[in-house]
């Protein structure tokens, strides 16, 4: 399970973005989170995927709660969360080669040697060309970047992704590819998806149950 | 298509990029459109297809290891592919094409009010001030005030909001104050570049929507970029559809959106993969700007193609370039 309990987090002492949000994923289970932009969507996505620390509430991942968020989340809970953002080219390192970006992950648990096979693997799954592999952000589209954004987040086999808005920025074909991807991985791994956007039509189609903002946040 | 000078007439246009080595990127090849005032063209596809570059490119705005070929002619015969970069800074930019920015947070200055940023456009641009000069600088500063309101509340922006900063705005009233600027200039030809990115549907479609009130009711015309087929379909009179460089359909939009449907496979295969369809990607990857296949760029994701794809590029015949449509 997944489970955000009672989450309020924001930016600033007392101008919380989200307020007494909560939801919860059984195992293997997709929900699409709709809400306007700028609605705090984003930020909880933040806060499920341990990247955001919040001011109350608590998240729970797989029974276990976390008691420390970005780097001070424990590994184990962290590698379990994989996550992929809207806009690649802020989530990226605009100095690596895409072959070291998906590799990324692995590096920072020390399994290194991994890398090459699970890069080789993943970037096929995710339909990037081998010569995309050696480029950097600069060198490829928006869309080649997003795909290896998501090989990145499958490269530790997580067992929950959280996707906010992954292709609020890509093409309807574009689209349609990546949510292949994950709904692939999902089918061989069992990993359950939070998918956080604003197309209720996408999200429809993707998820196996959508909810909207309103629905899961506390009365202001 | 009316008989008046269309508001934009675009013959030919290619862009390429001198790279190192003497390699070259063909990032638009061989465009041609032509926009009727008051009309609405949406150049669709997917990112890095060269339709940025395109819009780049009627704006004077592309970078100096770009070449161009080709012309894009505005009502007064202006070539905009020949014109320097004072005339297209002075009279071009904001004047007769007006820019409608993907991502208006980012566009607009942080530490300037949204009044602020309308005021100097109506400086810049509409010299309101002229008559009120000779009255002073007083009601000089009053009429530049004056004409910024006024534009404010063209574009629905709310006169409650003109002294907040742009980090204060909703995304919605972000891209109004954007649209507000582009307006002030009084174009009679307005470019929007990806508008919608990143709003939730009902903001699209509003956007969508006051970009219309703008332009078809006010006889300008609207040349939207954009990856967006479902804000497309909304706002457009006409669709291009843009592959590997090229625009390989044209087509009126209700023809394309309804029946018959798009004619050329790669438009078909796009219309097929929105989730409310049959939600499909078209298998492969589009090729290298730098590594152009010499036949159809498609024929290596197309399930029509065969040898003559492969060798002979099909040339654009009433509206589409296939070899097979
Ligand atoms: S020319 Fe051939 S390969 Fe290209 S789109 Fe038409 S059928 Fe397909």
């Amino acid at each position: 399970m997944l489970e955000l309990r009672d989450i309020t987090a924001g930016y600033e002492r007392r101008r919380p973005v989200v307020e007494g949000a909560s939801l919860i994923l059984r195992p293997g289970e997709s929900l699409g989170l709709l809400g306007p932009s700028g609605c705090g969507k984003s930020t909880l996505a933040r806060v499920a995927a341990l990247l955001h620390r919040p001011d109350r509430g608590t998240v729970t991942v797989d029974g276990r709660t976390a008691t420390g968020f970005r780097h001070r989340a424990p590994r184990s809970l962290r590698t379990a969360v994989g996550v992929v953002f809207q806009q690649p080219r802020l989530a990226a390192d605009p100095r690596m080669r895409l072959r070291d970006l998906v590799a990324e992950p692995l590096r920072a648990t020390g399994r290194r040697a991994e890398a090459a096979a699970a890069v080789a693997g993943l970037a096929e799954r995710v339909g990037l060309g081998a010569d995309l592999l050696d480029r950097r952000p600069h060198e490829v589209s928006d869309g080649q970047l997003q795909r290896a954004c998501l090989a990145r987040a499958l490269v530790l086999r997580p067992r929950w992704l959280v996707c906010d808005e992954m292709t609020a920025m890509l093409d309807a074909s574009t689209t349609a590819a990546l949510v292949g991807v994950v709904e692939e991985y999902r089918a061989d791994t069992g990993a359950g998806l939070l998918a956080v956007g604003h197309d209720p039509v996408l999200l429809r189609r993707w998820c196996d149950r959508t909810a909207h903002w309103k629905e899961i946040t506390g009365p202001p | 298509m009316t008989d008046a000078a269309p508001a934009l007439d675009v013959r030919g246009l290619s862009v390429r990029f001198r790279m190192p080595g003497g390699r070259y990127v063909a990032a638009v090849s061989d465009a041609s459109f032509r926009l009727a005032p008051g009309s609405c063209l949406a150049l669709v596809g997917e990112s890095g297809c060269g339709k940025s570059v395109l819009a780049s490119a009627l704006l004077g705005l592309l970078p100096g290891n770009a070449d161009t070929a080709g012309s894009a002619v505005l009502p007064d015969g202006l070539d905009l592919l020949g014109a320097g970069e004072a005339v297209l800074a002075r009279t071009v930019r904001g004047r007769r094409i007006g820019l409608v920015p993907q991502s208006p947070a980012a566009h607009l200055t942080p530490v300037r009010t949204i009044r602020s940023h309308l005021e100097e456009a109506v400086r810049e641009l509409a010299h309101p001030s002229a008559s009120a000069a000779a009255r002073g600088r007083r009601a000089a500063r009053e009429a530049v005030r004056a004409a910024a309101e006024r534009a404010a509340e063209r574009a629905a922006f709310p006169a409650s909001h003109l002294d907040r900063y742009p980090h204060e705005l909703s995304g919605g009233l972000a891209q109004r104050a954007a649209t507000a600027l582009a307006l002030i200039g009084d174009a009679p030809l307005l470019l929007a570049d990806e508008p919608t990115t990143g709003l939730d549907r009902e903001l699209v479609h509003r956007t969508v929507d006051e970009l219309r009130a703008h332009t078809r009711d006010a006889g300008r015309a609207l040349l939207m970029i954009t990856h967006d087929l479902a804000a497309a379909h909304r706002i457009a009179d006409t669709v291009a559809v843009m592959y590997a460089g090229r625009i390989v359909e044209t087509s009126p939009a209700d023809a394309f959106f309804g029946r018959p449907g798009p004619r050329h496979p790669y438009a078909r295969g796009l219309l097929d993969a929105l989730p409310e369809r049959a939600f499909v990607p078209i298998p492969g990857a589009p090729p290298e700007l730098g590594a152009l296949p010499p036949g159809c760029a498609f024929a290596a994701r197309c399930p029509d193609a065969d040898a003559r794809c492969r060798t002979e590029l099909p040339a654009p015949a009433s509206g589409v370039a296939c070899h097979h449509a």
